[in-house]
């Protein structure tokens, strides 16, 4: 990710310290995931210290600081999709990606998160791929669509 | 439009408008919230667009695309105007039809209506479908008339006049006075008293002061705040104005998760418009009155809903919460005097100025007035967003509105209040949604997540699977809060593995009480209310699972077998194409057998077999029999 795009971002927030946390999700929203280098410079300009980015990154689930995947899973473990199976539906993931929640694939293919509650309850459980809902999933359909996922 | 600089500038508006849409012109309403996003609205729309072009229809048919309608079990949803036609699961094939037949000659799609479960009758108008007939929709309805992106829409529907009342006929004391008066309680989840909170504020020391809107709907199974601010992001702020006239506050900010994508863009498209247009900014509608919105964008922590942990948050800080006093009221955002209010809190707002404190006192109970949203999700028939006057009772939300329990399964246990609240039984069925009697029966109103569940959820595993939600999402600050649910959770997945103790509910009560008592923030002294709800209506639950290693609900995974009745198996192989382990042992006329140290109790087999042989079963506490020998095995 280079300079410029970090810095553009960082000026539209008036380079205000409070906007720390916006600042870090429109980089992410960008880049995907949170480099080193790119925290190093929001650290310079912002003028916060490096061990509260880190605390920020590690205490806010949505931050990335490695790599994801090609595809994002997403498969929310809210209680009315719980109560529906989701339990199954990220035991399914776990075997069809061979990535548990949280993980990557060593070559970039998925990245797995759970969530919890996408608001689309009426529909759980619900998994999302590369953005696509996907609602009232049994074990079958998820598999299937994984497997699209890898084909493509 | 111009920009609006005064009340006369906004009701002439308000009646060009309304002169424009005078004639009696058909209409389609789409419903775009995010569950119908989900089901595809997307390529319906484009399809009706399309459509309406190739009949030459453009400019004689409105189309419009709006927030959430309730019913997203069964969207996309489309209504067609005048006369309220409802039409359910649209796909952009039956578009077409739509434009050609309803709107053209005047006939129904039959196929496209909700029909009665029990009597198969079809029901063409929306009103009269009894999801929504047993509803109240004061503050949900207005979500179908407006198009989230259209300011016109809100005025259309009377919006901004509760705030050209409040600036231009009552002082800052008469709103909040109005406010008290009209008894609303907060509907973020403890119920404290709108108009009280707003005074505190008010009195506060302090030039600069805030108002803040918490959308950051942590509590997992529950989205009604997100489609209040996805489908009418106007009113919350309408509120949020009003409620910064009569506190002082100059600034305001919105918290918004952002796994909520679209409530964000509708939001910032209604700030963007609202201060083009005048309503936002320096001397609003012409008075002295100066207000902005800015939105900030939760990063995705339970915790952050708790107010003082959504300061620090806001401020750019981890979100860990603080000991009150001081409160917010006094010591909030930047140490300056701060108010936060839940979405619907605010979305109530305008409806009380507009219709007066008596009108709302009017409906409810003693305790609890207006009505409130519930998501009504879970294993129930009709599920969706709900909304009711405060005094529904369970039943009727649970069997008139939602249609009662779905495949023929008994009902089991309805939870409500999120992760601090607790399991209502059938026997109490019949209490009344209102925040007292909810927390009578053990459980709570909360933020109005509704989870039903029937005979096949395990109340441990809930409790688990809580006090899991729980465990992940404490921010750790103090150690009761995070070393008590982490041994609770220890103690309840033991017992839900079979490793349970006798004395293992006594440690549970023992470890519930102290997390209860030390703990810094709601989240630690709520965390328990999972455990003991269960443990108050479901205890032989717990002791079905600790003395026989039973699972009664056939749940809990280390507790249960699957096995292949031989006497009804009819080798047709369906199980064993599906069974992922390759547990599964048999063949043509050879009577399927399941290998259990193999099986993986992932229960595909049991999906699998055809529901006219029924003969994959689930056992729990019971040894698994022998399979048959060899020689047995042959049929047919
Ligand atoms: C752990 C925790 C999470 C909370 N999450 C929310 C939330 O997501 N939305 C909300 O409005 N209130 C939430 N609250 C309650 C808020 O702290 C606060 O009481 C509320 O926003 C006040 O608004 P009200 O008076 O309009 O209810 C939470 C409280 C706790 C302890
Ligand atoms: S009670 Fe739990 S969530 Fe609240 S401050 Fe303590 S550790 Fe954090
Ligand atoms: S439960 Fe799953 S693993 Fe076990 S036999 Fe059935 S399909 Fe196979
Ligand atoms: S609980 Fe899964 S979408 Fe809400
Ligand atoms: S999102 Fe369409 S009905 Fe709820």
């Amino acid at each position: 990710m280079d300079i410029g795009t970090i810095d553009q971002i960082i000026d539209r927030h008036q380079g205000e310290a409070g906007s720390l946390i916006q600042v870090l999700l429109e980089i992410q929203s960008k880049n995907n995931w949170l480099p080193h280098e790119a925290l190093v410079r929001v650290s310079e300009r912002l003028n916060v210290p490096m061990s509260r980015i880190r605390h920020i990154t590690t205490f806010y689930k949505t931050f990335s600081l490695v790599p994801r995947g090609r595809h994002e899973v997403h498969v929310c473990m809210g209680t009315a999709c719980h109560v529906r199976g989701a339990e199954r539906i990220l035991d399914t993931v776990r075997e069809v990606t061979g990535v548990g929640p949280g993980e990557t694939d060593p070559e970039l293919n998925f990245s797995v998160e759970t969530v919890n509650c996408l608001g689309c309850c009426a529909l759980g459980p619900v998994m999302v791929v590369d953005g696509q809902y996907h609602g009232n999933v049994d074990t079958a359909e998820t598999a299937k669509v994984l497997k699209n996922c890898t084909c493509k | 439009m111009a920009r609006i600089k005064s009340v006369a500038d906004l009701e002439k508006l308000r009646t060009e408008i309304l002169a424009r849409r005078e004639s009696e012109r058909p209409s389609i309403t789409l419903c775009s919230g995010s569950a119908c996003h989900a089901t595809g609205c997307g390529p319906v729309a484009a399809a009706i667009e399309q459509e309406l072009k190739k009949q030459g229809l453009g400019d004689k048919v409105d189309f419009r695309r709006t927030g959430c309608h309730g019913f997203c079990e069964q969207g996309p949803i489309a209504v067609i105007q005048p006369e309220g036609i409802c039409y359910l699961r649209v796909k952009p094939e039956d578009v077409p039809e739509i434009v050609s037949e309803t709107i053209v000659n005047g006939k129904r799609v039959e196929r496209l209506l909700y029909a009665d479960p029990a009597t198969s009758e079809k029901i063409a108008r929306e009103a009269e479908i009894p999801f929504y007939r047993h509803q109240q929709r004061l503050i949900l309805g207005q979500n179908r008339e407006i198009d989230p992106k259209s300011l016109e829409d809100y005025l259309a529907v009377g919006g901004f006049q509760a705030l050209s009342r409040a600036l231009f006929e009552l002082t800052p004391e008469q709103v909040v006075d109005e406010v008290k008066r009209a008894n609303l309680r907060g509907r973020g989840g403890a119920g404290f008293p709108t108009g009280v909170k707003w005074e505190f504020t008010r009195r506060a020391p302090g030039e600069l002061k805030y108002v803040v809107v918490n959308c950051d709907e942590g509590d997992p199974g529950a989205y009604m705040d997100r489609s209040l601010m996805e489908g009418n992001p106007y009113a919350v702020i309408e509120g949020l104005m009003i409620g910064a006239y009569a506190i002082g506050a100059s600034e305001g900010y919105v918290y918004v998760r952002q796994e909520y994508p679209l409530a964000v863009s509708n939001l910032e498209a209604a700030l963007a418009k609202l201060e083009k247009y005048g309503l936002l900014g320096k001397k609003i509608l012409g008075s002295g009155f100066d207000f902005t919105v800015r939105v900030h964008r939760g990063a995705g922590a339970f915790i952050c809903g708790e107010e003082t942990s959504l300061i620090k948050s806001l401020e750019g800080l981890p979100g860990e919460p603080k000991p009150r006093p001081p409160f917010p009221a006094v010591r909030g955002l930047w140490n300056r005097p701060t108010n936060i209010n839940n979405v619907e809190t605010w979305a109530n707002i305008p409806l009380i100025i507009n219709r007066g404190a008596e009108f709302f006192n009017s409906i409810g109970t003693e305790g609890s007035k207006g009505t409130k949203i519930f998501s009504l999700v879970g294993k129930v028939n009709n599920t969706g967003l709900v909304e009711v006057a405060m005094g529904a009772t369970l039943r009727d939300i649970i069997y008139k509105i939602g249609g009662g329990i779905p495949g023929g399964k008994k009902f089991k246990a309805v939870q409500t209040g999120g992760p601090s609240g607790g399991c209502i039984p059938e026997s109490l069925l019949d209490t009344a949604v209102d925040f007292d009697e909810l927390t009578r029966a053990g459980a709570m109103m909360g933020s109005g997540g509704m989870i039903v569940m029937d005979e096949d959820t395990c109340l441990v595993d809930l409790a688990r699977y809580f006090l899991g939600f729980l465990s992940d999402e404490s921010c750790g600050k103090c150690t009761p809060c995070r070393e008590g649910i982490r041994q609770m959770l220890r103690i309840l997945t033991d017992i839900t593995r079979g490793q349970g103790q006798e004395d293992d509910l006594e440690r549970l009560q023992e470890l519930a009480e102290t997390t209860r008592y030390a703990s810094l923030c709601a989240l630690g002294k709520t965390a328990p209310n999972p455990v003991l709800s269960t443990l108050n209506h479901f205890r032989e639950e717990y002791e079905a699972h600790i003395r026989e290693k039973r699972c009664p609900a056939l749940a809990c995974r280390e507790l249960i077998a699957y096995h292949i009745d031989p006497e009804k198996c009819r080798a047709c192989g369906a199980c064993l194409r599906q069974c992922p382990a390759e547990a599964i042992d048999g063949g043509k006329k050879r009577i399927h057998v399941i290998d259990q140290d193999r099986c993986t109790r992932c229960g595909a087999c049991l999906e699998a077999c055809p529901e006219a042989f029924g003969a994959v079963s689930k056992l729990s506490g019971q040894p698994v029999p022998e399979p048959l020998p060899e020689e047995k095995r042959c049929i047919g």
